[in-house]
C-alpha cells in the first residue's frame, strides 16, 4: 500500500502533494496552537506503537498472515487531527528510514493513510458512537478507502492493468479490509479491558470534519469506478477532498494545469512542471504555516 | 546544617479513593543520604513524586530548603529536586545525550552555549563526556543511569532522589554507580530494595509501612526489624 | 535492522557529512523529481544519474554495494508492476517504473546515510516543516526501537505457546497488541513525567544551531544544475 517513488505520474504526484502537504501543515499548526505540548509525548510514544504493533502477525486464514495497518485504531484512540499527525509521522519515518514509500509519493501516501484513511474510519466509530460494529467498520472503511485511492491514483498514472487484475485487487482489498476491521475491532476491545476509557467518546469537532470524512468515504467507494472511465475526474475530486474551504483559495495555483502550457515539448515541460510543483507547494505551506502562526502565537 | 527537606503530616489518595500516603513526616539535613525502604506499594515511589510536586498532596505541607512548595516556587523546587527514575529509557527522551542533559538548563532559560558548558560539566562530574554526541540507544544500562544523573545534575539540585537507581545494573555496575554517588555531595533519598548498595552509602534507613514512616534509625537495625534482607 | 545501520553509516565526517541537512533536502527533492519524470526514453539519463549518485556514494566513503542493496527493498513492489504491465503489453513501461523506483530509493537512502535524524529533523525545521508534527517524529524515532524489543519479546513469548485454533490464536494476537499498547501508554506517561520533573512546561527548548555556509550554497548550486542540466539537456 506504500506507493513508491516513480509509480505516480507528474499529476498525480503533484496533485496529492498539494493536498496532503498543506492539509499536515494546518493540521499541525493547529495543534501547536490548540492543543497542549503536553500530548506531543504521547503523540511520538503512540507512533512508535503502532509501528511496532505491526510487527505482531494475525494469522489471516488460508496459511497467510496480516498486520495492523492502524489508522483507524489511532483515530478512535487519539481523535482525528491527532491521529493524522502521527500517521504522517509513521509514513514520513518509514519513507525516510525504511524505504518503504517514495519521498515524493509521500504526498500521495499521506492523502490515502493518512487523511482519507482517519477520516473514513472516524466516521463510522463516531455515528455509531464507538459501539464494536462502529469499530469494525472504522478499519474497514478506512482500509478500503485508503487502499482504493492508491489504486486509483496508480492507475490514473497509467500503469496498465488488465481489467481481470483490477476484479482481483478489489476483491483483496475486501479481504484486507475485513481484516483490519477485525484487528482494529479486537484491538480495541483489548485496550478496554486493559485500560478502560481509553477510547475518545466520539465527538465532531466541526462540521468541516464531517465534510471531510463523508467525501473521503465517497471517495473510497466509487473512486475506482471514476477513475476507470474519468482519468481527470478523480483528481477533481482528490483536490476537493482533504481540504476544507479555507484552504481551496489558497491551492488554486497559477499552475492549474501542471504541464506549463508555455512549455508545450512534454521532454521539457514533465521535469520544469514537477519542479515548479514543489516550489508552490512549499509557497502553499509556507503561506499557511505563516497565516496561522500570527493569530495564535500565544500557543507557541 | 541547614534543613533541605520538610514535610509535615503530608497525605494523599489516588482518584479512586485509596489512600497512597496517609499523614508522613520527614526531614533531611543537607549532604545527608537515607535510604526509603519498605514494600512494593507501601508509598515510597509516591511521596517521592511529591517532593518536587509531580504530585499535589491533599494535606499537609513541604519545605524544600526552607522554600515552601506551592504553585509560586515550583519551578525552582523542580531544579532543586532531581528525580532519577526507574527506567533511564523513559528519562532519555532526546536525540542525543547532550541534548538530553541540556534540556533542563535550557528549558531553565538559559542560552544554548551556556547550557552546552553546564552539561558538559555534569558529564564530566558521571565521567560520560566521551559519549556526548551519543544516541541513547547506543549506552549500556549502566551509562544510560549515568547520563540521566547527569541530567540532574545540570540544574545544579541541593537534592537527588534515586528510585530503584540499581534494577537494570549487574553486579560492577551497582558498584560503580554507589561509588559515583558517594561522590556527589548533594543530599540523597535512595529508593531501593538492594541492601548492599544500600549499605555501601547510607547508614540511616526510613521504612514505610502502608503509607506512613513505620520506623526511621540505623540502617541496621531497622533492617533486622523488619526482616529485611 | 535497517534503520540502526542507515545511522551508523550517517555518523560519517566526510564533505557530504558536513552539509547543511536543508542544502542535502533540497538536493535529493531536485534528484528524486528529475528521477520521477524519465520517460523509458531517457534511459541514458538514468544512467548519468546513477553514476553520479554511486560517485557520490564512494566520495561519502559509503559502502556502496550494501546502499545499492538497501535501495533493492522496493524491487518487490516493482516486480509485480512490471509483470503487470508486460502481460498488458508495455514492457518497457514496466522497466522504466523499477528504474525509477530503484534509483529514488537510492537517492534517499542516499540522503539519510549521510545525515542523522536528529539533523534531518533540524534541516527539516529550517526548511519550517511544522515544529509539532518534526517533534512528534522525533519522539516516534527515540521510543520506536524500545517499542520494537518490547513487541518482538512478546512475539516470542507469544510463539512459544501459540495454539492451533485459529480464532484463539487471533484472538491472543489481539491481546498482545493490547498489552503492548497499555505499556506503550504507560510509557508514555512515564516520559512526561520525568519531562516536568526536569521543568517541562510545554515547550521542547531548540538546541541545534545549523548554519548555511558558503560550501553548502555551493553543494546545492553545483548539484541540483547538474541534475536540471543533465535532465534538460540530454535526449
Amino acid at each position: 500500500m506504500h506507493i513508491p517513488d516513480g509509480y505516480l505520474s507528474t499529476k498525480v504526484w503533484i496533485a496529492t502533494d498539494l493536498v496532503a502537504a498543506p492539509a499536515v501543515v494546518l493540521l499541525a499548526r493547529r495543534a501547536q496552537a490548540k492543543f497542549d505540548h503536553h500530548r506531543i509525548p504521547l503523540l511520538g510514544v503512540m507512533g512508535a506503537f503502532v509501528f511496532a504493533a505491526q510487527m505482531i502477525n494475525f494469522p489471516a486464514g488460508n496459511g497467510t498472515s496480516s498486520h495492523l495497518v492502524g489508522a483507524a485504531l489511532l483515530g478512535c484512540l487519539l481523535g482525528p487531527s491527532a491521529a493524522v499527525i502521527v500517521m504522517t509521522a509513521i509514513l514520513a519515518t518509514q519513507a525516510l528510514l525504511f524505504q518503504d514509500g517514495g519521498v515524493l509519493a509521500l504526498g500521495a501516501n499521506i492523502f490515502n493513510m493518512a487523511i482519507a484513511g482517519v477520516f473514513a474510519g472516524y466516521l463510522p466509530f463516531a455515528l455509531l458512537k464507538g459501539s464494536r460494529l462502529g469499530l469494525f467498520l472504522a478499519g474497514f472503511f478506512s482500509l478500503l478507502t485508503a487502499a482504493v485511492l492508491a489504486l486509483s491514483e496508480l492507475l490514473i498514472s497509467g500503469v496498465a492493468m488488465p481489467p481481470a487484475m483490477l476484479s482481483i485487487s478489489f476483491a483483496w482489498f475486501l479481504v484486507s479490509a475485513a481484516i483490519e476491521g477485525a484487528l482494529t475491532m479486537s484491538v480495541a476491545v483489548a485496550l478496554e479491558r486493559i485500560q478502560p476509557g481509553c477510547l475518545r467518546k466520539p465527538e465532531f469537532a466541526g462540521r468541516a470534519w464531517v465534510t471531510t470524512g463523508a467525501v473521503a468515504l465517497l471517495l473510497g467507494a466509487f473512486g475506482w469506478l471514476v477513475a476507470s472511465d474519468h482519468p481527470d475526474g478523480l483528481e477533481a475530486l482528490a483536490l476537493r477532498a482533504g481540504i476544507s474551504g479555507r484552504i481551496t483559495s489558497l491551492i488554486a495555483s497559477p499552475f492549474g494545469d501542471y504541464q506549463a502550457s508555455f512549455l508545450a515539448d512534454p521532454w521539457l515541460s514533465r521535469p520544469v512542471a514537477g519542479l515548479a510543483g514543489m516550489v508552490v507547494i512549499y509557497i502553499a505551506c509556507l503561506a499557511i504555516s505563516r497565516g496561522i502562526g500570527a493569530t495564535s502565537r500565544e500557543g507557541v | 546544617m541547614s534543613r533541605i527537606v520538610e514535610v509535615r503530616g503530608l497525605r494523599y489518595a489516588w482518584e479512586d479513593g485509596t489512600e497512597a500516603l496517609r499523614g508522613v513526616d520527614f526531614d533531611l539535613e543537607a549532604g545527608q543520604t537515607v535510604a526509603l525502604l519498605g514494600a512494593n506499594g507501601s508509598g515510597k515511589t509516591t511521596f517521592a513524586l511529591h517532593l518536587n510536586g509531580l504530585l499535589k498532596a491533599s494535606a499537609g505541607s513541604i519545605q524544600i530548603d526552607t522554600l515552601v512548595l506551592n504553585d509560586k516556587s515550583l519551578p525552582v523546587i523542580r531544579r532543586k529536586v532531581g528525580l532519577v527514575f526507574q527506567d533511564s529509557d523513559n528519562q532519555l527522551f532526546m536525540p542525543t545525550v547532550l541534548e538530553d542533559v541540556a534540556f533542563a538548563p535550557l528549558t531553565a532559560g538559559l542560552t544554548s552555549a551556556q547550557a552546552t558548558e553546564k552539561a558538559m560539566a555534569a558529564l564530566r562530574q558521571v565521567d560520560m563526556e566521551a559519549k556526548a554526541h551519543k544516541a541513547p540507544w547506543h549506552l549500556s544500562s549502566g551509562e544510560k543511569k549515568r547520563v540521566a544523573i547527569a541530567g540532574i545534575l545540570a540544574s545544579d539540585p541541593s537534592l537527588l532522589v534515586l528510585d530503584e537507581p540499581t534494577t537494570f545494573l549487574d553486579p560492577p555496575g551497582q558498584r560503580s554507580l554507589a561509588a559515583l554517588l558517594a561522590d556527589l555531595p548533594q543530599a540523597k533519598i535512595l529508593i531501593t530494595h538492594d541492601m548492599t548498595f544500600a549499605r555501601a552509602l547510607t547508614k540511616e534507613a526510613v521504612f514505610f509501612q502502608e503509607g506512613k514512616i513505620a520506623a526511621r534509625g540505623p540502617l541496621d537495625e531497622v533492617i533486622t526489624r523488619f526482616d529485611w534482607y | 535492522m535497517r534503520h540502526t545501520r542507515l545511522e551508523l553509516w550517517s555518523r560519517g565526517t566526510t564533505f557530504a557529512h558536513r552539509r547543511h541537512p536543508a542544502a542535502k533536502i533540497a538536493v535529493a527533492l531536485t534528484f528524486l523529481v528529475c528521477i520521477a519524470t524519465l520517460q523509458p526514453s531517457g534511459w541514458r539519463i538514468g544512467v548519468l544519474y546513477f553514476v553520479a549518485l554511486t560517485s557520490m556514494a564512494f566520495a561519502a566513503r559509503l559502502p556502496v554495494p550494501r546502499l545499492h542493496l538497501a535501495a533493492a527493498v522496493v524491487l518487490p513492489f516493482a516486480g509485480v508492476f512490471a509483470l503487470i504491465s508486460f502481460l498488458a503489453g508495455t514492457p518497457e513501461k514496466g522497466l522504466a517504473m523499477m528504474v525509477r523506483a530503484w534509483l529514488s530509493a537510492f537517492t534517499t537512502v542516499l540522503l539519510m546515510a549521510t545525515t542523522s535524524q536528529p539533523d534531518l529533523l533540524a534541516g527539516l525545521e529550517s526548511l519550517h516543516a511544522p515544529r509539532f508534527l518534526v517533534q512528534v517524529m522525533q519522539f516516534l524515532y527515540r521510543y520506536l526501537l524500545v517499542l520494537l524489543e518490547e513487541a518482538g519479546a512478546m512475539r516470542a513469548a507469544a510463539a512459544s505457546r501459540a495454539g492451533k485454533l485459529r480464532a484463539r490464536e487471533f484472538r491472543r494476537a489481539a491481546a498482545a497488541a493490547g498489552v503492548l499498547f497499555a505499556r506503550s501508554w504507560g510509557r508514555a506517561q512515564a516520559i512526561h513525567r520525568a519531562m516536568t520533573a526536569r521543568g517541562f512546561d510545554g515547550h521542547i527548548p531548540r538546541f541545534r544551531s545549523l548554519r548555511l555556509t558558503w560550501p553548502d550554497a555551493w553543494f546545492v548550486a553545483l548539484l541540483a544544475t547538474f541534475a536540471i542540466v543533465a535532465r534538460l539537456a540530454i535526449r
